[in-house]
């Protein structure tokens, strides 16, 4: 296809530039106001008019970390004077460091269940849209519908539901039935997603690798899989951004060993109600696996996206 | 390199059969077309010998083996697919040593085999290059390169060509042929083009809804078609046919065309009802001394020589005569058949008849 491209003149690179700066500032607002009031005093986090400039502390993510206790002004003097930075910051509030908080076990948590169920969900995705796109499956067409159609309605829709199943087969609160909940919830997505990736390529590829001796398995790890590796990638983003991110299944099946960061980070409580600070801490800190994963995979995100649209 | 017999092979897909018991052997050293329009089954034909397909019933034999079950990792041939297929994701010196690196051949090996290869096909130079950047020739002789590169008991091609533009189309069968030559690897090479097939074949098997139609020398199956199909398909213009409805019987040597006499080659078989007489355009001269006649509808001057469309009592055929001869349109002539090459066939079969000029080629099947 050919298109008649005209170079935009500067003027109409200006507005352009102004248009996507101004969007990605809109976009970004409550990103950056997050990692902002992360750096607040109490105080200052919930200062009206809202403070723009104060001055940055890291109480916020000294308390996201730890528990503390207040204690009586003399066991304070008893104790002499703070020798770390965080010991510092707490004893402002008369209240020395009682021990660690769970939001570390609460990430890992996230860590576990999201990259374990992206994992299986991009596995699972991958072998059985290779089995639709290369071999006579019965009733194929109305078999990836229903994959489809499992997507059809929000999956809160049901929780009532998984939640009796999940509580009758003691899956409540465990790492395996989160696991198994967001694979099942993103196995649609990932069959449809990676059978479009893999009808692109061409069966001749593989059937050259079998000429030149090599199993099926073979074929399809050597050969198939680098090519499809782009729409493998983009999809296990999408599916560790949900898995990452969901929220009430999280609420509701969780509450102790297998919680996740997101139910976990809104219960900061500090002095006299929520620690905002705390909060957006630990929002903020959230935010980087995800971020750092799409990064390193950022390359195929791009053709990922397009669906292969965009041919050589 | 091996002899390779294909005996009675069928192949279906549900209710479709695509392949009609098919026979036919290639001898060791041969360069072997499958020919035959779009959708005959030759593709899958071969698709069956290389182990891509497994055929729904029959036997095929390579060098001695009964493979027809076997997975085509296991049969010991090569392929070259028509869009070459080469490794997107590896440079040309990694796919050419991709069938090598499969059985385990030490590296240095694998090193020297494919630089051996590189320098028959002349690709020394773009070893380290990615696949994508390259060009068509190359494309191909990088698919050939992974081919050869392991010394095959056979080499299958389907349409290797076909992705080429007409120019380079030429220059790369040649280059096939003469690599063939100097190889004296056993070939089958599939074609929808019937110029490259008897251009390029010590044998074709020209195939059509799944049956062979013929299979022979090209000349043979050029002269003596055992099909009206086959008569038609190959040659360009084709062979023509004046239809008739008439009787031939053994034994005779001629037949009535609207009221004119026709020598034809001693019959063998008898027939009658709806006959045709298939004449290539090159076995027809125009001579005013023959009693049949027809009407000049065109002209197409071709340089050396010439086709001319005339009509006649039996259809429109075509003739091929020198340029220099000067025919005008609308002029009634004379056609003279050259009665060594007339093959007579029964239109409702769509078999040519015995004669005994065909006997020798058609006889065995």
């Amino acid at each position: 296809m050919t298109y008649s491209v005209t170079e935009p003149s500067d003027r109409q690179k200006w507005i352009a530039g102004f248009l996507v700066i101004g969007y990605a500032l809109i976009t970004l607002m409550p990103l950056l106001w997050i990692i902002a009031t992360g750096f607040k005093s109490p105080a200052d986090a919930i200062a009206y008019p809202p403070k723009v400039l104060f001055e940055p502390t890291l109480e916020g993510y000294v308390n996201l970390f730890t528990t503390r206790t207040r204690v009586t002004e003399e066991t304070l003097a008893s104790l002499g004077e703070p020798t770390t930075w965080y010991d510092r910051i707490v004893r402002q509030y008369d209240m020395i460091i009682a021990g660690p908080s769970r939001y570390g076990e609460r990430f890992l948590n996230s860590v576990i269940i999201g990259f374990g169920s992206t994992f299986l969900s991009v596995f699972l995705g991958t072998i059985a849209a290779y089995a639709f796109s290369r071999f006579r499956v019965p009733l194929k067409d109305d078999l990836l519908f229903f994959i489809l159609s499992t997507r059809m309605m929000p999956p809160i829709a049901v929780a009532i539901p998984i939640f009796l199943m999940f509580r009758q087969l003691g899956l409540n609160d465990t790492h395996a039935g989160m696991i198994l909940l967001y694979t099942a919830v993103n196995l649609s997505l990932s069959v449809w997603l990676i059978h479009g990736f893999i009808e692109e390529i061409p069966i001749e590829y593989e059937e050259a690798a079998l000429i030149d001796g090599y199993t099926r398995f073979q074929a399809f790890y050597k050969v198939v899989l680098p090519q499809a590796a782009t729409g493998i990638a983009s999809t296990a983003i999408f599916c560790l951004i949900f898995a990452w991110n969901e929220y009430a299944f999280a609420v509701l099946l969780t509450s102790g060993t297998a919680q996740t960061a997101p139910p976990f980070i809104p219960t900061i409580i500090g002095v006299g109600g929520q620690d905002w600070p705390a909060v957006a801490a630990g929002a903020t800190i959230f935010l980087v696996p995800v971020m750092v994963f799409t990064i390193l995979l950022r390359k195929h995100l791009l053709r990922g996206i397009t669906f292969g649209a965009v041919r050589k | 390199m091996a002899q390779i017999i294909v005996q009675n092979v069928r192949k279906e897909f549900g209710a479709f059969t695509a392949v009609q018991s098919s026979s036919f052997t290639i001898e060791d050293g041969e360069f072997f077309m499958l020919l035959g329009p779009s959708g005959c089954g030759k593709t899958t034909t071969l698709r069956m010998i290389a182990g891509l397909e497994l055929p729904t019933s029959g036997e095929i034999i390579i060098d001695g083996e009964e493979v027809s079950q076997k997975p085509a990792s296991k049969r010991d041939i090569a392929f070259v697919f028509q869009m070459f297929a080469l490794y997107p994701h590896m440079n040309v010196r990694k796919n050419i040593s991709y069938p090598l690196i499969s059985q385990g051949m030490p590296k240095a090996e694998v090193k020297k085999k494919v630089e051996e290869v590189a320098q028959i096909l002349g690709i020394e130079k773009i070893l380290n290059r990615p696949v994508g950047g390259l060009s068509g020739g190359d494309r191909q002789r990088v698919a050939l390169g992974r081919a050869i590169v392991r010394d095959p008991k056979c080499f299958l091609m389907d349409e290797p060509l076909g992705a080429l533009d007409a120019e380079f189309r030429e220059h790369m069968s040649e280059e096939l042929r003469a690599l063939h030559d100097r190889m004296r690897a056993t070939t089958i090479y599939v074609t929808h083009d019937q110029l490259e097939a008897m251009q390029m074949g010590d044998k074709i098997v020209v195939m059509n809804h799944g049956v062979v139609e013929q299979f022979g020398v090209p000349q043979d199956i050029y002269d003596w078609p055992a099909t009206m199909f086959v008569a038609d398909f190959i040659g360009s213009p084709s062979m023509n046919f004046l239809r008739f409805h008439g009787m031939v019987g053994g034994g005779q040597d001629a037949v009535e065309l609207n009221g004119s006499r026709i020598a034809v080659p001693v019959s063998r078989d008898g027939a009658k009802g709806d006959l045709a007489l298939g004449i290539r355009p090159e076995h027809i001269r125009l001579s005013d001394a023959s009693g049949y006649r027809g009407e000049v509808l065109a002209t197409e001057y071709l340089g050396t020589n010439q086709v001319i469309t005339i009509n006649t009592a039996n259809g429109d055929i075509k003739a091929r005569v020198p340029s220099t001869q000067s025919v005008q349109v609308g002029e009634k002539v004379g056609l003279e058949f050259d009665p060594r090459a007339v093959t007579l066939f029964d239109t409702e079969s769509g078999r040519a008849l015995l004669s005994e000029a065909n006997e020798r080629v058609l006889s065995h099947g």
